[in-house]
């Protein structure tokens, strides 16, 4: 097959609830050869299982249907390919809704691939009976003890799945759960050939994927020297222009806001990162000090020297469970003496809930006086007990749904039976909602299994 | 020395990792980074982020980089959706870090880009 020497992989969702217009202008601005959209977080995964129990048409990223509605002109005019883990707990869903706009504006002999095996949801007695235990890697427990609340359970996948749906000629991908590397690293295998022995390329593959991950955080968003930043609102989503050798120049259309150089890209590369020299993926290992950044032009870095490992025979899995509950309100408390009022609705709170034998130990609450230094607690900044106002910011959390309840009907009184000045009970009375507990494992390789299918409009 | 707050020699940005946050720190020059590899120990993290962070701090070091990677080990109140805290992905722990004031010596400053 012939390989071409250039590739552009673009970012355009770093996850789910992203601007709608990272993609949309990326199909735009400028040309691109791959655009990739990342849906999925751990909590994701429970909430589409649970929608994928109550209707079984449902259980995918709704936002991608609409993504595909806006761009497909384009998409199919320029021959952009789409990598997607929108796919959620049910591809196959995600893929009939594909085909059904492709249909819509009469786009005919579209492929669309479907990458499935990473749900093991269904699986799950069998392989605890086999003898894996899907310990939790954080505490050590075996998953037997949390079974019967299990309301989902994903591999995070690698990406020679995708590399074999492109091979197939397929121009929209839709996933379930892989690593958000992936979205990056699978059209790389397809065009250059990139072997599973080629370690140093595939943790090239990783790291630029990495550093697009999450959207506009390495163009300038999320950046210590915001005031440098040009045109924020018109931000340039990152495009990997990838070169068969692993050397690439992370980049973004010309005329976009934002900006790319080697401190934007660290800002980035850094992000939600354990031990830099072993990032472990599912394909490879990847040394992320190894990476050499060269400013190469106007909003041009490129990225060489990526070293890589062998990869472990685990993946990751991701498994959420049902973990109890909680309730969060919120009410406003105007000054003069805002933090004072503020204390003292607290301790109103927490004494009529007594009065009703309702009580919480102190890991089970939160009380919180947004405007008077909560997100730097406890380290010295100026005015930070004299706000003119503060949003008292209050909760609980347990094992009994009752309980949780009971705690939201004393907040919104303190607007008549408190001290004077209590506003912004708009949201009304807060209610018990499901904390969904997050239970990292890992599991051999050789029993999962990996399939690929391809559909056409 | 001057007493500076970090921000004046490094960049940081900071988000979840389960139960815990990261915090990367980058030092703006080989100067800074060299200074703050004995200075920004793990200790003097643990003390100035006491008040979010329960656990244990644990750093990586890059030079390469000019960075220090920092784990706080439980900075989230729960984490993930269990978290009743505001910032419950420690998005604002790295600005956080940044405000720590460190005796500088003046010679990194002048080796440091503001």
């Amino acid at each position: 097959m012939p390989r071409k020497d250039k590739v552009l992989v673009a970012n355009g969702q770093g996850f789910w609830g992203d601007s709608l217009l990272g993609p949309i202008r990326l199909c735009r601005e400028g040309p691109i050869d791959y655009l990739t959209l990342d849906y999925l977080a751990e909590v994701t995964m429970s909430i589409l299982q649970k929608q994928y129990l109550r209707d079984p048409s449902k259980g995918f990223a709704t936002d991608f249907i609409r993504m595909v509605d806006r761009t497909a002109p384009e998409l199919v005019k320029k021959g952009i390919k789409v990598v997607a883990n929108a796919g959620g707990v049910n591809p196959m869903a995600c893929k009939e809704a594909t085909l059904g706009v492709l249909r819509k504006h009469g786009f005919k002999g579209v492929k669309v691939a479907v990458v499935e095996g990473d749900d093991i949801y269904g699986q799950l007695d069998g392989l605890l009976a086999g003898g894996e235990t899907l310990a939790n890697m954080d505490t050590g427990a075996p998953l037997a003890s949390v079974r019967e609340r299990v309301s989902s359970a994903n591999v995070y996948l690698g990406a020679f799945p995708t590399a074999e749906a492109l091979d197939q000629g397929a121009q929209i991908v839709i996933t379930g759960r892989g690593t958000d590397p992936g979205l990056v690293l699978g059209p790389l295998i397809h065009e250059f050939g990139w072997k599973r022995d080629q370690f140093d390329l595939l943790a090239a593959g990783t790291i630029a994927g990495h550093i697009v991950e999450c959207g506009a955080q390495c163009t300038g968003g999320n950046y210590v020297d915001w005031r440098s930043v040009p045109d924020m609102a018109m931000v340039g989503y990152p495009i990997i222009e990838a070169s068969a050798d692993g050397s690439f120049v992370v980049t973004k259309h010309a005329g976009t806001g934002g900006l790319v150089t080697p401190r934007t890209i660290l800002h980035q590369l850094v992000y939600e990162m354990g031990d830099p020299r072993n990032y472990i993926g599912p394909d490879c290992g990847a040394d992320f000090t190894s990476i050499r950044m060269e400013q190469v032009g106007p909003d041009r870095v490129r990225c060489s020297g990526a070293k890589g490992s062998a990869p472990t025979p685990t993946y990751k899995v991701s498994i959420s469970y049902q973990d109890g509950w909680k309730a969060l309100g919120q009410l406003t408390i105007s000054g003069p003496d805002a933090l004072a009022k503020a204390k003292l609705c607290a301790e109103i709170v927490w004494k009529r809930l007594a009065y009703d034998g309702c009580t919480f130990n102190d890991s089970e609450k939160t009380v919180e006086f947004v405007g008077a230094n909560v997100c730097h607690a406890g380290i010295a900044v100026p005015h930070a007990d004299e706000p003119n106002e503060v949003v008292l910011r209050i909760g609980v959390k347990g094992a009994d749904k009752a309980k949780i309840e009971r705690f939201g009907y004393e907040l919104v009184p303190l607007v008549t039976s408190g001290p004077p000045g209590v506003t912004g009970f708009a949201g009304g009375r807060p209610h018990a909602t499901e904390i969904i507990g997050f239970w990292p494992a890992l599991m051999r390789k050789d029993k999962v299994a990996t399939k690929v299918s391809v559909f056409e409009s | 020395m001057p007493l500076v707050p970090l921000i004046r020699i490094a960049d940081a940005r900071s988000g979840d990792k389960g139960e815990g946050s990261n915090v990367g720190v980058m030092a703006r020059s080989d100067a800074a980074y060299t200074f703050l590899a004995s200075a920004l120990t793990p200790e003097v993290v643990r003390r100035h982020m006491a008040a979010i962070n329960a656990g244990g701090v644990k750093r990586y070091e890059a030079p390469g980089l000019r960075v220090l990677n920092f784990i706080l080990q439980d900075s989230l109140g729960g984490g993930g959706s269990a978290s009743l805290r505001t910032d419950a992905q420690g998005k604002t722990h790295g600005l956080a870090l940044l405000r720590l004031e460190l005796d500088v010596p003046q010679n990194v400053l002048d080796a440091t880009p503001q």
